[in-house]
């Protein structure tokens, strides 16, 4: 739901909840409350590791939990992380949440799942966990137990993340290379620690850890692709220069490519509000990255009636934002020509955008979400195949068809973006 | 009747100026509520590019339009007739919901001229008093050209208007208009790309020595960020800007260039499906206090404020006025009172022209996207011994030849059968009108009040909307209506059909939705509801915003002097009201 819409019926539910001071006088700011360095350290660290993205959920308040994260195992529902002392972790110690940050251990010792990125987090020092959980007990308790997690035996027994424990985690603080710069040492510790990149941007192994060999390279989770982050040509970030890198971090987009999906959450709630400095070192580390893949061979010429269907359906559908010639228009349309997510292997992300539309992600640099509208009303499985096939190969592009089947699957798994009957107009 | 908590200020009405003023308010620190009370409105959810091009659901079924059932107003040409109510829009569609008209305007974003805002003395000096008879009752606005100058200009850069500068602080400037009043800098973006059919009519008219130029357009002809931050995407020419909304972030609105930064603001709250019911003067008459809204369910509340913004559509503005009893009724027999007094319109006519060899692609188009000419607008021309002040624009404006609404009509061809469809299949492509828009001179029997018998679903009795052309408009938009005709000619067409306006005016066909006055502006109280800043002079806490202020309608499209007027108000509210809450910024 994007913001205006939320505050909107906010509004129309809350009926007289407005509190105004004031005789016609601007309002006094408030009094500056004494800044506590300790919190305000934790505040930015607590957006480094992107907290309220999975801690948040929509509707309720600030960091008390309960949003489903659809994993392949299970509906897990995130914690409550305020200090109510009954729902949150009021009660634990520092030595308690510093266990859960860096062992995935919580205030009884027992495992926690590790969609709570604990793998990524144990590269913190005790220094930074401590200041992470002075900002949380700084913030307003709020008492709200989430949901129970809905796991299938036998993965509802939280013992059994021992053996996950011992074939995926690697605690430890993070370690700087030595001969790297500090910039690339600091990019690397964001990327691999708070930032938990590859939790989502690395593939997964059938029990949901990370094919620590494919680091970055691209991972499916939830109906999306994450593409790759290496320094891949096409699907990967070849073309991508660390401006680009950093304007897409701090801004929601840039002249290449939109943030969509989960990435519109990571955006607003901790990369837009990343120092320059450490969007510079992220990109700085990730520009570092090879190539991961050989080059793949050039994919065989699709069929000509899939292109030539496509064509057409191109030019009807998508040309008057994405334009006639792919070019997009930078910053408000994404360019589809030389795209990296048109051209990623994998097409869930590309045919899902066609299926449920998309919208940009608003931040304050660029405050306007633009839209795509869902097509999955008005094109066939069939249809959005020929589109997808023409614009992942037209243009200088190059990647696999896409075939109906593909969209079969993804289609009824994804909502579309609302749009308004007539008839619900009065 | 229960009580909210009160707000440093109270928005009615949710579209262009209700959006300006919130923006610029809550920029000045103060907490913002403002109501609509139709539905949220945003560009991906009610008019995305796979279904905006809907001519049954949005004009045909009047989607985006104020609904007669929930609220109409009752209509007569003259005293002498009983008003009755509206049940089917016609000549000219309040929108509903957020953004208001400004969803579904075309985009045409001018100025009026220096010689506008002074029309009675500027008449009167040049003509002699004789030009302005005793019941044209138009006076002077109270504000210059020069002073709103900046405020336009705001306007048109948040807008991004598409155009040509024609005089650039005195220097007339090639390509523009010639006419138009000194502007501080040339438009954000250039024009949009002309089609054929305004082409032909701009190497006619200038054959006849006429001075054509781009109609300033809020549809963008490039990618644009207006000042604020907020990104609007280049026009598509698709042709449905006029009664429709744009799903490509093309066309100028609340949505497209205001309320992404507005609404991320912790000091604006923005309650849709809320409706105002009546302004509640303080004991002393001498401030509004609250105002009684309804919300979604129709429970009743009071809204108290300390400043009140009616921004609501004018005809709103003027019944709420006259429901809450804020200012006197005008009364059109003793021509007393100010509240409901001169209320105006537009006037226009039509030339079609057909061609045998020209293909003019008309169904390419956007709002904005035409030549225009202003040699015969405002006190462009000498009118002596023509018996008519005031004039209008001539120009060919390509909205897009949209294929029900185009058809549908078809001038003097058979209305249907094969006949029909033969011509129609020969001509679409080849035949196009030239327009005239022309001015209202506000006049004594044209005025809105309270109708005596219908009311509207909360029980208050409906507006009634008392109006005609006199011989002015009828002398000035033949005059316009024959200079098209000689444009039309030296094109060459095949067939030249002019459409003069003739008789009363008409409720029915579409005209405009350009309904100005009810609470005019002015110099003095006697003669006016606001003073230059929009303020009541009675009600100094309450400013109303919108054409209600336009003491007679000059001859352009209203939206830009709207906004420039707004502006202008948001800004003496900022600088001069909040230093000295609840004082007139105008000594009486």
């Amino acid at each position: 739901m994007n913001r205006p819409r939320a505050l909107a019926l906010a509004a129309a539910v809350a009926g007289l909840a407005m509190t105004a001071p004031g005789a016609g006088q601007p309002v006094a700011p408030p009094a500056t409350p004494a800044v506590n360095p300790q919190v305000e350290e934790g505040r930015y660290l607590a957006a480094l590791g992107d907290c309220e993205s999975c801690h948040d959920r929509p509707g309720g308040q600030k960091l008390a939990g309960g949003l489903p994260l659809n994993t392949p195992f299970g509906v897990i529902y995130s914690a409550n992380i305020t200090p109510d002392r009954d729902t949150g972790i009021g009660a634990w110690s520092e030595a308690d949440f510093y266990r859960a940050m860096h062992e995935g251990r919580n205030n009884h010792n027992a495992h926690l799942y590790p969609a709570f990125p604990y793998a990524y987090f144990t590269r913190m020092s005790r220094a930074e966990v401590d200041a992470i959980r002075a900002y949380l007990m700084a913030q307003p308790a709020v008492s709200y137990r989430p949901r129970a997690n809905r796991l299938p035996f036998p993965l509802s027994i939280r013992a059994l993340v021992g053996v996950w424990n011992w074939l995926y985690f690697k605690p430890g603080d993070f370690q700087p290379a030595a001969g790297q710069s500090a910039a690339w040492n600091r990019g690397a510790y964001i990327v691999e620690g708070p930032g938990h990149c590859g939790a989502c941007h690395t593939p997964k192994t059938f029990l949901g850890g990370d094919k620590q060999q494919q680091a970055l390279q691209g991972g499916q989770l939830d109906n999306w692709f994450a593409p790759d982050l290496n320094g891949d040509a096409r699907g990967g970030l070849a073309d991508w220069t660390t401006a680009d890198i950093v304007e897409f971090l701090k801004t929601g987009r840039n002249a290449r490519s939109s943030a969509s999906g989960s990435m519109s959450d990571v955006i607003v709630h901790s990369t837009s509000q990343m120092n320059d400095g450490d969007l510079a070192a992220v990109a700085t580390y990730l520009k570092s990255l090879p190539a991961a893949k050989a080059a793949a061979p050039a994919p065989a010429a699709p069929d000509p009636a899939a292109m030539q269907a496509g064509a057409a359906l191109y030019l009807d559908n998508c040309a008057a934002c994405h334009r006639a010639d792919g070019a997009g228009v930078p910053r408000e349309f994404p360019p589809l020509k030389g795209n990296s997510n048109v051209q990623t292997g994998n097409p869930t992300t590309v045919d899902r955008f066609i299926l449920s539309g998309t919208e940009s992600t608003a931040t304050d640099a660029r405050p306007t979400p633009l839209a795509m509208p869902s097509f999955a009303w008005k094109l066939t499985d069939a249809e959005i195949a020929d589109v997808a096939t023409y614009i992942r190969n037209s243009w200088g592009n190059a990647a696999p068809p896409v075939s109906a089947g593909d969209v079969a699957k993804l289609r009824g798994k994804v909502a579309a973006h609302p749009v308004r009957k007539p008839s619900e107009k009065a | 009747m229960p009580q909210a908590p009160k707000v440093d200020a109270l928005i009615v009405g949710f579209g262009w100026t209700g959006a300006i003023l919130a923006q610029e308010l809550t920029d000045a620190g103060l907490n913002v509520l403002a109501v609509e009370r139709g539905d949220w409105v945003d560009t991906a959810t009610d008019f995305a590019t796979t279904f905006a091009q809907d001519e049954l659901r949005y004009y045909w079924r009047k989607e985006l339009f104020q609904r007669p059932a929930h609220e109409t107003l009752t209509v007569r040409n003259n005293v002498a007739e009983t008003a009755l109510p509206m049940r089917q829009l016609g000549s000219f569609l309040p929108g509903v919901g957020v953004g208001g008209a400004g969803v579904h305007w075309n985009g045409q974003t001018w100025r009026f001229l220096p010689s506008d805002f002074v029309a009675r003395s500027h008449n009167i000096e040049r003509y002699g008093k004789a030009a302005v008879p005793d019941d044209m009752t138009i006076q002077d606005w109270g504000v210059s050209y020069q002073e709103l100058e900046p405020y336009y200009d705001k306007f048109e850069y948040l807008c991004g208007v598409s155009g040509k500068a024609g005089n650039l602080n005195g220097a007339i400037q090639p390509g523009g208009d010639p006419f138009e009043g000194p502007r501080s800098r040339e438009y954000p973006n250039p024009p949009l790309e002309m089609p054929y059919a305004p082409t032909l009519f701009a190497q006619a008219a200038t054959s006849l020595g006429h001075h054509p130029f781009p109609h300033p357009a809020s549809n963008l002809s490039r990618a644009y960020t207006n000042p604020l931050g907020v990104q609007m995407g280049p026009c598509t020419y698709c042709g449905f800007c006029e009664k429709y909304g744009c799903g490509n972030y093309s066309k100028s609105s609340a949505q497209t260039t205001i309320l992404p930064v507005l609404m991320r603001k912790p000091n604006f709250t923005l309650k849709t499906n809320c409706e105002a019911l009546k302004l509640n003067l303080a004991p002393d008459g001498k401030s509004v206090s609250s105002v009684t809204l309804a919300d979604a369910n129709g429970q009743t509340y009071d809204q108290p404020a300390e400043l009140v913004i009616l921004s609501a559509y004018v005809l709103h503005n003027v019944r709420l006025l006259l429901l809450s009893g804020v200012g006197k009724p005008y009364d059109p027999k003793t021509g007393e009172g100010i509240i409901g007094k001169n209320y105006a319109y537009q006037i226009t006519s039509s030339v079609r022209f057909t061609f045998d060899d020209k293909i003019l692609n008309p169904f390419i188009g956007a709002g904005a996207l035409g030549m225009m000419m202003n040699d015969y607008n405002g006190d462009n021309f000498d009118h002596t011994g023509l018996g008519f002040i005031g004039g209008g624009y001539i120009g060919v404006l390509q909205t897009g030849a949209r294929p029900i609404e185009t058809l549908f009509d078809p001038g003097d061809l058979t209305a249907w059968g094969a006949d029909w469809k033969k011509k129609t299949a020969r001509d679409y492509l080849k035949t196009f009108f030239i327009a005239t828009h022309g001015a209202v001179m506000s006049h004594r029997g044209n005025y809105l009040d309270l109708d005596p018998t219908y009311r509207d679903v909360f029980g208050r009795p409906l507006m009634r909307m008392t109006f005609d052309y006199t011989d002015n408009e009828h002398r000035m938009s033949d005059y316009l209506t024959d200079r098209a005709v000689e444009i039309a000619h030296a094109m060459n067409p095949r067939e030249v059909k002019p459409k003069y306006r003739k008789g009363s005016w008409d409720v029915v066909p579409y005209q405009t939705t350009h309904n100005t006055g009810g609470a005019i502006m002015g110099t003095d109280p006697k003669s006016s509801a606001l003073n230059k800043y929009l303020q009541m002079w009675d009600v100094p806490n309450l400013f109303v915003m919108g054409s209600t202020a336009f003491p007679q309608q000059p001859g352009y499209n209203p939206t830009g002097t709207v906004a420039a007027l707004a502006y202008h108000a948001a800004e003496a509210i900022k600088s001069q009201y909040l230093k000295a809450p609840g004082q007139p910024l105008v000594q009486a």
